[in-house]
């Protein structure tokens, strides 16, 4: 987390701990810091205060946003085939269907034409991906959809790209947008579905109405207020950050294409967020990757994680059409708004180190056993 | 030592773990994740794995999850089901040691710069390399020894069986003298990624087709009707629609392709001998004379030991045997010691 954001968070952790819902001076003092916090969100996000809808985080509010329309008002779903699992599986779950990807994992326009129709209720077209940095032409979804989808509402799950992204402007077009605090420096368990039309949806999760009736339970002021000021610091510091980091990025990805043969960046033919720099490294498996370079001091992803801790194989990757054999060695490299020159000479020092390694051992999942 | 211990989220591999910590070992514990299906238990649901990573937790080592979901399908998952659609009567769990636990799993350590890789069964490595062998475990009722068979000095020179000396009672008092939440976990048993709700039964269902069968007797008279002939097993007494009058009558003979399952008395399904193929063996014969067993739990017998040129084995039992279903492994004993082992042919 940023410190400002912890120092921010601290005294709505002690002192200043009331409900914000209450009726006296505590409660007031509390609820005027999440108004604040929603300005600030909504200033971020180019929203009006009113549209701001504190969650539990992105899982929440893409759900809240998915089912939320489906529940309001029927009708069919589609979402591109590379979202997270936030968005997947609720679109999934109520029959959506899946837009194909092309091998950069961009939304291929001409089949979300083919797939939407007057009978969409939503489409769900992420900003950028959370495995690849992939960033999508979320302003060419958004004409397919007003001009094919007319009854559509368009959601994008922004999560990964708030950092990195003048989010402001490239999520205008969307109805429905997504993001989570831990993202940007903010703590884990706090995020914002933007809802621009509240009748869009209908609430998830029923109780005390606190947010405007679209999401209840007590709100996290901690977290929230803790959110607001990372994301302040964000979007002020965005430009200077994302020039530096991508150069950081660019370093690194040409440092392991150069040292280390079989390195390929994964959609380095388009616009990528600056802070994921993803290859695939041929002939190893990331599982023992990871555990080489954690010994290192390099603490590294593959695709993503499952509830047992498990890796699986990469449903973003697939639908690129990236081979099996190649996707097991899936590696995630991420940066932050701290990252240093000193982090990619030390990732440029293991990396090779512990590809070689476990090069000279055989690799049973293509040599088959 | 740097040892990597195979945790399953059971009491024998969380003791096996604590062992190794006691004994100064630097251990890293590993669940590995196998099934994505549903499971009882073994080693992978969710549960398993939080229960392994707790122990690991209490122990003081740190825990990794591997996931060999595609090896486990390919290599015991797949075998498992063409087996049985053979009218074969396969074992997986020693598929899992011959091609996860004690493949996969060992090489993944070696390349992680890894000694050894423990696990919790009950058994023992004796002896000195080049001539390693598994043994029994002290607790006879719990030894599994059998389903290691498959394990060459070579590859026992990187394993460790901490709890192979002690007793289950020992095993879950040290559980509970530690604190483990896994000291009461019933024992794990039967196939890890079938369910006792589902059964065998639509597991296989699911994956190839089952047939009706008819049953006939010795004769060749129709006495009886199955309806999975895949599912009827060498020696199977019940479901076979012939219980009733007359002495207990026995599946003696399995047809897969002629979907016939002949059955005899207990007397005609006594054999004097088994051929066994894929033979392990982990030294010279010797005289030949050695203790079999044929099933997990089964009681050892006397047999002799016949060399084929063509590389099986042909046991010669002392007294006639039960027929061995074709599938099972057969594990050769001296006395306590693996001497091999191999699967029974038809």
């Amino acid at each position: 987390m940023r410190p400002e954001a912890v120092e921010a968070m601290l005294p709505f952790l002690s002192e200043r701990f009331a409900n914000p819902s209450g009726a006296h001076a505590m409660a007031r003092d509390a609820r005027r810091a999440i108004d604040e916090a929603r300005d600030v969100m909504a200033c971020v996000l180019g929203a009006a205060p009113g549209q701001i809808v504190f969650t539990s985080g992105g899982t929440e509010s893409d759900n809240l946003a998915v089912l939320g329309v489906h529940d309001r008002r029927g009708g069919t779903l589609a979402c591109s085939s590379v979202e997270h699992h936030a968005v997947l599986d609720p679109v999934l779950s109520r029959g959506g269907r899946l837009v194909r990807v092309d091998e950069h994992g961009v939304i291929d326009l001409d089949a979300l034409i083919d797939m939407v129709d007057g009978g969409t209720a939503l489409v769900s077209v992420m900003l950028a991906n959370n495995e690849t940095g992939a960033v999508q032409p979320l302003a060419d979804v958004a004409k397919v959809v007003r001009e094919h989808a007319p009854h559509a509402v368009l959601h994008t799950d922004a999560v990964q790209g708030f950092s990195w992204l003048d989010v402001h402007e490239l999520t205008s077009e969307a109805d429905l947008v997504s993001i989570s605090a831990h993202k940007f420096g903010g703590p884990k368990g706090a995020g914002v579905l933007v809802v621009r039309d509240p009748s869009v949806l209908t609430a998830r999760q029923l109780g005390g109405g606190q947010e405007r009736d679209v999401r209840s339970g007590t709100h996290n002021v901690a977290s929230i207020v803790a959110m607001a000021r990372a994301a302040e610091l964000t979007a002020a510091g965005r430009e200077t950050t994302v020039a530096r980091v991508v150069a950081l990025r660019d370093r690194l990805a040409a440092g392991l294409v150069d040292v280390v043969p079989g390195v390929v960046v994964t959609a380095a033919e388009i616009e990528r967020t600056a802070g994921i720099c993803h290859v695939c490294v041929e002939g190893v498996e990331s599982e023992a990757l990871l555990y080489l370079l954690e010994k290192r001091g390099v603490y590294a992803s593959a695709a993503s994680s499952c509830s047992s801790g498990a890796m699986e194989s990469s449903h973003v990757l697939a639908a690129m059409g990236v081979p099996r054999d190649l996707a097991i060695g899936s590696l995630r490299l991420s940066f932050g708004y701290a990252s240093t020159d000193a982090d990619v000479d030390l990732a440029l020092e293991a990396i090779p180190a512990a590809v070689e390694r476990l090069r000279l051992f055989t690799a049973p999942a293509t040599a088959g056993s | 030592m740097k040892v990597l211990s195979a945790m399953s989220g059971g009491v024998d591999s969380s003791v096996a773990t604590a062992l190794l910590v006691a004994q100064g070992h630097d251990v890293v514990g590993v669940t590995m994740k196998l099934w994505g299906g549903d499971s009882d238990t073994g080693c992978c649901s969710v549960s398993d794995v939080d229960d392994a990573r707790r122990a690991a937790q209490l122990l003081g080592v740190d825990h990794l999850v591997f996931n060999f979901g595609d090896d486990f399908a390919r290599d015991v998952v797949g075998p498992y089901v063409l087996a049985h659609a053979g009218g074969l009567t396969p074992n997986p769990c020693i598929e899992c040691n011959r091609h996860l636990k004690f493949d996969r799993l060992l090489a993944r350590a070696d390349s992680l710069g890894f000694d050894a890789v423990a696990t919790g069964h009950h058994a023992r490595v004796v002896g000195a390399p080049p001539s390693l062998r598994i043994a029994r475990g002290r607790d006879r009722a719990k030894d599994q020894s059998y389903v290691l068979y498959v394990l060459d000095s070579a590859r026992l020179e990187k394993v460790l069986l901490p709890i192979g000396g002690l007793t289950k009672q020992e095993v879950r008092a040290h559980a509970a003298q530690l604190g483990l939440p896994t000291a009461a976990k019933p024992d794990s048993q039967d196939v890890c990624f079938i369910t006792r709700r589902d059964g065998r039964r639509r597991f296989l269902g699911e994956r190839i087709p089952l047939r009706p069968g008819r049953v006939i007797d010795r004769h060749g008279a129709p006495v009886g009707a199955v309806d999975a002939v895949e599912l009827v097993t060498i020696g199977q007494r019940k479901g076979l629609g012939v219980a009733g009058s007359g002495q207990p009558r026995y599946a003696v003979d399995v047809d897969v392709a002629g979907a016939t399952v002949t059955v005899g008395t207990a007397d005609e399904l006594q054999s004097g001998s088994v051929r066994v193929g894929d033979v392990v063996l982990a030294g010279e014969l010797g005289t030949g004379d050695v203790l079999v067993q044929c099933s997990a739990h089964g009681a050892p017998k006397p047999g002799h030991l016949h060399r084929r040129p063509d590389g099986d084995v042909v046991v010669r039992w002392l007294t006639p045997q039960r027929r061995v279903a074709p599938g099972q492994s057969v594990v050769f004993y001296d006395g306590d010691l693996v001497v091999g082992g191999g699967v029974a042919l038809s």
